[in-house]
């Protein structure tokens, strides 16, 4: 269980060093994204107005306040469950160039082989944890899609942003695979 | 002069921040409680988390802020005093003004859509939407707890009308098999809700009840289903999902069930989930306008 401070844009080599329970913290830009983002990106095939190529993405609709200048502020930026948007994660790493999806709850079995073949990794956040979570996001940067608010394409500058572990990694290995085996094995031999 | 309405509707409106801001004590003892285990337990990353979640709740009191982005579909569980004679339906649309002016005034993040359309309505308020469980009582104020419900947890619903002959064997196995299905979706540690018995909609309801209006620590008065808690919440936490699915020995930090009878052919059994923030706000409203709030429980 090591622990990697990283930057963005990540390159393969970052990922590919990652084992799964090391923990990471990222400095940087991020991005957000949610259902409907990526609904537009993917089944109506609108290619995303920003270049993603080493990017972070971070399952998420913030809660923001609108200010007389058009910028938004922070109120509220937490993470929403993965798995919901899983058919999606293929796409954002093999052809957008995504090296790091941030979300909670987990990907599937697609997600995790598209991972391994281009080298990409599945960061795990505590859910919830969303006070943190809007201390180390410094800024909203930039919004697109406003029209899909709060599912907007979001660009986040983060600062210490985590902790994130390491739960699906470049090699083919998911922590959430593995509890869960375990956990199938273990209701087999309850006594009930 | 500020009439009873006024005081519900602001006390309403407060509810729905408390509720995203100040998590209930009970659901705090019983997270440092799962903290403990772990570190006995020697598993690093669910004490990580575990630790990540107190510093959460932490941070929220220090900056007075929201403890989760999920705002969820507001429900309101009131208990109206008879002897306080009031317009219910009066107090029914003071509520729904609470929860426009509670996201209108923070801003709170809107999330009520239509269910086909998808449009937001920008309120936090739609058909059906909040979510008003009414009851009664022979007394002489008004009760209402208020839960935001999210959707990470709620999204982990389960009904099944079993076969009587299924028996207690298969309510254990059904609920085990939602928990596997939950896995790390729901933000575990979570609160298992149960309902048992009645009709479909009605097991639901006690699911619901038991999730996110019973305070962890608390037992159903019925011995046997008392027992019956006790053994699925020892029974979850040997499957080893861990805090937030990564692993480890707090699944779960409470089964709560509630329960009706049913029919001769009937065995139904929900299950709802609540995440680890076990969020609600409480307040009781004299006559007399003076309001007594309860930290999620009166």
């Amino acid at each position: 269980m090591a622990h990697y401070k990283l930057t963005t844009p990540l390159t393969e080599a970052d990922v590919r060093q990652l084992r799964l329970e090391d923990t990471v913290t990222i400095d940087g830009t991020i991005f957000g994204i949610r259902d409907a983002t990526q609904i537009r990106i993917f089944d109506h095939g609108v290619a995303p107005p920003a270049d993603l190529t080493g990017g972070v993405c971070l399952h998420t609709a913030p809660g923001v306040k609108k200010m007389p200048d058009g910028r938004y502020e922070k109120i509220c930026i937490g993470t929403t469950t993965s798995t919901r948007m899983d058919r999606f994660v293929p796409g954002l790493v093999e052809q957008y160039g995504v090296r790091a999806v941030v979300g909670k709850g987990g990907v599937l079995e697609g997600s995790i082989q598209a991972m391994q073949r281009v080298g990409a990794v599945y960061l795990a956040i505590v859910g919830g944890a969303a006070a943190l979570e809007t201390l180390q996001i410094e800024e909203i940067e930039e919004v697109w899609w406003e029209d899909l608010m709060p599912e907007c394409l979001w660009k986040f500058r983060v600062k210490d942003f985590g902790p994130l572990f390491v739960a699906v990694d470049s090699h083919g290995n998911s922590h959430y695979r593995a509890v869960q085996e375990r956990a199938a094995a273990r209701i087999a031999a309850l006594e009930l | 002069m500020p009439t009873i309405y006024d005081a519900i509707e602001t006390v309403a409106r407060d509810l729905y921040w408390m509720a995203l801001k100040d998590i209930p004590e009970d659901v705090r003892a019983a997270l440092r409680v799962g903290l403990q285990a772990e570190q006995r337990e020697g598993n690093g990353t669910a004490e990580h988390v575990l630790f990540t979640i107190l510093e959460n709740i932490k941070t929220a009191d220090e900056h007075n802020t929201l403890v989760c982005q999920d705002t969820g579909l507001p429900v309101y569980k009131v208990v109206v005093g008879s002897r306080m004679a009031l317009d219910v339906p009066e107090v029914k649309a003071r509520i729904r003004r609470a929860c426009e002016r509670a996201t209108a005034e923070y801003p709170l993040r809107s999330n009520t859509v239509h269910p086909l359309t998808r449009k937001h309505t920008g309120t936090n308020t739609g058909q059906g939407i909040p979510i008003i469980k009414l009851d009664f009582s022979d007394s002489d104020r008004i009760e209402i707890t208020m839960a935001p419900k999210g959707s990470g947890s709620e999204n982990m619903s389960f009904l099944k009308m079993l076969n009587p002959s299924e028996g207690l064997k298969g309510i254990k196995k059904f609920v085990l098999q939602c928990i596997f299905e939950s896995g790390a979706k729901p933000c575990p540690p979570m609160i298992v809700g149960i309902g048992l018995g009645g009709t479909s909609d009605v097991a639901m309801q006690l699911a619901k009840e038991a999730s996110t209006f019973r305070k962890i620590g608390s037992t159903n008065a019925d011995p046997e289903v008392a027992a019956l808690e006790r053994e699925l919440l020892d029974h979850i936490n040997q499957t080893g999902i861990g805090p937030q699915g990564l692993g480890g020995a707090t699944t779960a930090m409470a089964v709560n069930i509630e329960w009706a009878h049913t029919h001769i052919s009937h065995n139904p059994v929900a299950v709802n989930i609540q995440c680890w923030r076990g969020e609600r706000a409480s307040a009781a409203i004299a006559a007399d306008g003076k309001v007594t709030y309860g930290n999620g429980a009166l």
